[in-house]
């Protein structure tokens, strides 16, 4: 019996093992070895840590890191001032009828793929687009403005791809939130203001944790959006692996690159689960 | 009755894929944008049964994704012949052309032999002409009547009307308009790198002017089209393919010269259905349907006897923007020597990320 149920639980795991190994963990170490690979000044391929060097050494290498990292936890602070009102409206305010049409409602626009969205932004956002438009014919602007190729455009494009992916997780964690709970406070001399501070938020924390890991890590890791809609001005992080992969032909220094942002963005997660008092083993839950 | 039915859909499972198989002989063609017209599929299909499978690309990515599979994944690619030779030596992502499945004759003579030339690896030629065209500006005329060199794309004058790629025609380019000879430079990494640095400082000084760097052809006619943009770099086809939708706009040639290019077929090492490769290479460069894709794109190709065939609109563009003159003057790309990239695309971050 004993033995029986062992093969089962063989058979089971080895799908995991093989996607985990084959799929993640071998091309890594690929990645990892090149990385420690570099051409010297008469291009022979030597070992060294030069690659990992020059992101510290080139001001342009990390200050992008900075400025996407930095950008990154605007956009999930941003996300989750967004996401909680709606997350709340939609468990605690509407009739419960209406609660899976609203839901249907936010995952909607997830329905087609990221390039579409972003292209459907650029087509209202543009000089000759849908809003200038509106706004020259009402007679609000005399003269068509470019609202595209900007930080604030490309950080509202990426607030609106991310979107989903803190409402849902709040979604799940204030549905279980007693509507007892926020009576009682109102009732012992609470007000808004405190119960959105200390109950609401307080008891949100696991969803607002593992919303924010869901979207910081898309947020750093986008490419399409800080590109297209960003322009000029958007040099991602991303961006610059997609540059020393392609532009530049230095697949070591890309794959030197693709790991210091994995190794950066974790140290960012952790942090923030150490301030936010939060264990990841609980978040991911 | 379970079981019957189960066992009946895995047959006609079984059926529709054994079928397919023998049906599909494809030709998986890596290439850029637009240079496999329908029509041209179509009729490829009706001949010899074989599908084109059609993936687009630019230079850059094709040397990439080649480079990550060794060759394989496609049994034929067209990067421009400037790429070819530097990186078959490094990579080796080709085989070697076979001429004998070539029917020369469609050819024009000069164009192949140079291409030989410039694509020539351990004395074999790796590449064979398909169209050639060049880079310069694409300007709406009637918005801005004085462009007429690489410079004004850095002139204040044009200030939120200009756009280009931040790739390395622009970097060349504007090294011509400075008076300088980049392609001379090729070989002295040295200088080549002074010459760059200048470049990049003039692009840096220029940043403020530009709109937007285009990242693909579409994305460059959309901003010409609605007259967001007024000058821009761009290719002569699609600069001729925006005058027949608006007589203002037109490609015009540098006073420093165009830049001009020649892309190519190349035989990935390996390609699984050669056969097919060299079949489509003979089938694409028949006079009448390389004038297909000529009036559809407005590019040239290296088929003999295709001018004869194409549009008069085709010849009135090349007249249009080319005095005999402003041929002459062209700038034809040699071989890129390896190592220069790592120079461009270092300062292209840097330019990227100026503010």
């Amino acid at each position: 019996m004993k033995k029986y149920r062992n093969w089962g639980f063989f058979i089971f795991l080895l799908p995991v093992l093989l996607w985990l190994f084959l799929l993640i963990v071998l091309p890594h170490i690929d990645l990892l070895i090149m990385s420690f690979r570099f051409e010297d000044d008469y291009g022979e391929l030597t070992w060294g840590m030069a690659n990992y060097k020059e992101f510290f050494g080139e001001p342009i290498y990390w200050l992008t890191f900075v400025r996407t990292a930095i950008y990154s936890l605007v956009v999930t602070f941003l996300t989750f001032v967004i996401g909680l009102p709606v997350a709340f409206f939609i468990t605690k305010v509407v009739s419960v009828k209406y609660k899976g049409a609203l839901t249907l409602l936010v995952l909607l626009p997830f329905w087609v793929s990221e390039l579409v969205r972003v292209y459907g932004w650029m087509i209202l956002l543009r000089e000759s687009g849908v809003v200038n438009h509106l706004l020259l014919k009402t007679g609000l602007l005399a003269k068509p403005v470019e609202m595209l190729y900007n930080d604030a455009a490309m950080i509202m494009g990426l607030v609106y791809t991310t979107m989903l992916f803190m409402i849902v997780p709040l979604i799940s964690v204030l549905d279980s939130l007693e509507d007892e709970l926020i009576e009682a406070a109102f009732d012992l001399g609470g007000n808004a203001r405190s119960v959105l501070f200390r109950i609401i938020i307080p008891y949100a924390t696991p969803g607002i944790v593992s919303g924010s890991i869901v979207v910081f890590m898309l947020t750093l890791g986008n490419y399409l959006t800080p590109n297209l809609i960003g322009g000029k001005n958007s040099l991602w992080f991303t961006e610059q692996i997609y540059n020393q992969f392609i532009a530049s032909f230095n697949w070591n220094q890309g794959s030197a690159f693709g790991f210091l942002l994995l190794i950066l963005s974790s140290l960012i997660i952790w942090l923030g689960l150490k301030v936010s008092k939060q264990n990841l083993a609980k978040v991911v839950q | 009755m379970f079981k019957k039915m189960l066992g009946a859909v895995i047959t006609a499972a079984l059926m529709l894929t054994g079928t397919n198989s023998i049906q599909a002989e494809t030709l998986n063609l890596l290439t850029w944008k637009d240079y496999a017209p329908k029509p041209l599929k179509e009729k490829f299909k009706a001949e010899t049964g074989i599908d084109v499978k059609v993936t687009f690309s630019n230079n850059e990515e094709m040397i990439a994704k080649l480079r990550a599979t060794r060759g394989a994944g496609f049994d034929l690619a067209q990067p421009s012949q400037d790429r070819i030779q530097s990186v078959q030596e490094k990579y080796k992502l080709y085989q070697a052309m076979d001429f004998s499945k070539i029917e020369k004759g469609l050819f024009i003579q000069s164009m192949l032999k140079a291409v030989e030339k410039n694509t020539m690896v351990k004395g074999k030629p790796h590449a064979v002409p398909f169209c050639w065209g060049s880079s310069g500006l694409i300007v709406n005329k009637k918005l801005a009547p004085n462009a007429s060199d690489y410079s004004d794309l850095l002139n204040a004058m044009y200030a939120g009307r200009v756009s280009y790629r931040l790739k390395r025609p622009t970097l060349i380019g504007i090294a011509f308009a400075m008076g300088d000879d980049p392609f001379a430079k090729y070989s002295n990494v040295k200088e080549y790198k002074m010459l760059m640095d200048k470049v990049e400082a003039s692009l840096i000084a220029g940043k403020g002017f530009v709109k937007n760097y285009w990242t693909n052809g579409d994305n460059l006619l959309q901003l010409l089209r609605s007259g967001e943009v007024h000058v821009a770099m761009g290719w002569d086809g699609g600069g001729w393919k925006l005058h027949a939708e608006n007589p203002d706009i037109d490609f015009i040639a540098p006073t420093s010269g165009a830049l001009g290019w020649i892309d190519t077929f190349a035989i990935p090492a390996k390609a699984k259905n050669v056969s097919a490769a060299y079949k489509w290479i003979n089938f694409i460069m028949r006079p009448e349907n390389a004038a297909v894709f000529t009036n559809q794109e407005k590019y040239a190709t290296a088929s003999k006897g295709a001018a004869e065939l194409t549009d008069a609109s085709i010849k009135a563009n090349f007249q249009r923007s080319f005095p005999q003159a402003a041929i002459d003057n062209i700038n034809w790309y040699p071989p890129v020597p390896a190592n220069l990239e790592k120079i461009e695309g270092k300062l292209l971050d840097r330019v990227k990320s100026a503010q």
